[in-house]
């Protein structure tokens, strides 16, 4: 297992990969959350009854596994539209309204974490839903969604490797590339795994980061 | 002024204040006393428009509070509003808690909003506290911060929702105190209170709220002495048991 036929043009194949990843996974939660952001308020705004149409859109992001909807979208796409657009692209939009869907969740729970009475004190003040909602409940719920958030965002990155199935070569599929090539499996998916790692770790610990310094408040 | 007309209120079916007159005058103290449940809570969040009405009408200094026309947001600077809940923004160090509206509502530049709130935040003893998080904070500190909030607004109207009920009795003081200067200054203040001593010395008039009615009104010492109404009378009674 230790003798490999691995070559430092490989790993950078490899890096190319996660590089892919990183990418997609970025796009997507960067436009998720903030696609995510306005759906969540939005719920929380008009209340159940309103937001159905839009809840029940964001369900089917939710309840369809993430490979089927990027399959029927593709096709969807490039054979009933008869748009021609490029993988990386159609894996970005689904990928983002999946994180969309997930991200509206949180920040609805989020907002509505906020107690009313402090939302009650901000509008007593004089401040407008406006400023209320940007000084008092995005600060205050981003405390609340940020363990979720970082939860999600760390999932999607993982199953960005699903995006393969749009011909997007990604660091899985890089990965299943050289497998296939130089038949050492185990070795290439423990440093497969490893990059994956390496992306996630920062992330997370950031997020340690951020929960520690506001629950000093 | 604030001019208080016939003011209808209900909560689904259950009417809490029925048919309220009253008429607050510049620089009076007023404060209004009864038993939970009497609607004395539910009119200060009507004065203020965080609660519509029923029917009747609300005119503080000639506007209408629930008229259609009124900017609400506008109206809020001339009226202070202090709860129960002392409500600090916990993200917020309290000099921050009591910078924000003058800067974001007013539109003050930092220095002034900043010189503004170290001079409220002194006049009721936090001068020591500005950089600290309302969590470090006890509840009559954070009481009175929510106090210096409200006051940094520069508001011609207080009003106090039972601020020291949800406070440990060795805390009330010092929010009361914080009451009587603010009293003793000449700010007109509308307070509901079932603080019976603090409502006798520092009131020009009391109220009395009883199932949604004012039962009756008068200077303290003729309804804490002197009682016309039986209500009155058997409630005066019972609190200074």
């Amino acid at each position: 297992m230790f003798e490999t036929a691995l070559t430092s043009s490989d790993l950078l194949f490899l890096a190319q990969g996660a590089g892919m990843t990183l990418i997609v996974t970025a796009i997507a939660v960067i436009l998720g959350t903030i696609l995510g952001v306005v759906f969540g308020i939005f719920r929380f705004q008009v209340g159940p009854w309103w937001a159905a149409p839009v809840t029940f859109v964001l369900d089917i992001f939710r309840s369809i596994p993430l490979l089927i909807q990027l399959v029927l979208v593709n096709a969807f796409l490039g054979m009933v539209l008869r748009i021609s657009l490029s993988g990386f692209t159609v894996a970005c939009m689904v990928l983002t309204l999946y994180t969309s869907a997930y991200c509206a969740e949180i920040v609805r729970g989020a907002v509505e974490a906020v107690p009313n009475t402090t939302r009650r004190a901000a509008r007593s003040l004089g401040l407008t839903w406006r400023q209320d909602m940007s000084y008092i409940v995005l600060p205050l719920a981003t405390r609340v969604a940020l363990p979720s958030w970082i939860g999600l965002a760390l999932g999607v990155m993982k199953d960005s490797a699903l995006v393969y199935i749009v011909q997007v070569t990604e660091l899985l599929k890089s990965t299943q590339i050289l497998i296939t090539r130089l038949q050492e499996p185990l070795f290439l998916l423990l440093i497969c795994g490893a990059f994956y790692f390496i992306i996630s770790f920062p992330i997370a610990r950031f997020g340690g980061y951020l929960e520690k310094r506001w629950s000093n408040d | 002024m604030i001019e208080i007309e016939n003011v209808r209120k209900s909560f689904g079916s259950l009417e809490v204040l029925k048919g309220i007159d009253l008429t607050v005058n510049k620089g009076e103290v007023l404060t209004i006393i009864g038993g939970s449940g009497s609607g004395k809570s539910t009119l200060l969040t009507c004065i203020n428009g965080l609660e519509p009405i029923n029917s009747g009408r609300i005119v503080v200094d000639g506007t209408e509070v629930h008229a259609k026309s009124t900017d609400l947001n506008k109206l809020r600077r001339k009226l202070g509003i202090v709860f129960q809940q002392w409500n600090a923004f916990p993200h917020l160090t309290v000099l921050e808690n009591v910078m924000l509206a003058p800067r974001k509502v007013l539109g003050l530049s930092k220095a002034e909003a900043e010189a503004i709130a170290v001079k409220q935040l002194t006049h009721v003893g936090l001068a020591d506290k500005l950089g600290v998080y309302p969590s470090r904070l006890s509840g009559g500190q954070q009481q009175r911060m929510a106090i210096a909030r409200a006051l940094a607004m520069s508001p011609d109207y207080m009003l106090f929702d039972e601020v020291t009920s949800a406070l440990d009795p060795q805390l009330v003081g010092e929010v009361l105190d914080t009451l009587r200067m603010l009293a003793s200054e000449g700010m007109t203040m509308i307070c509901v209170t079932h603080e019976m001593k603090f409502a006798r010395e520092v009131s020009d008039r009391v109220a009395f709220f009883s199932k949604g009615v004012m039962a009756e009104i008068g200077v303290p010492q003729q309804i804490f002495e002197a009682p016309r109404n039986p209500e009155t009378a058997a409630f005066v009674k019972l609190t200074q048991a």
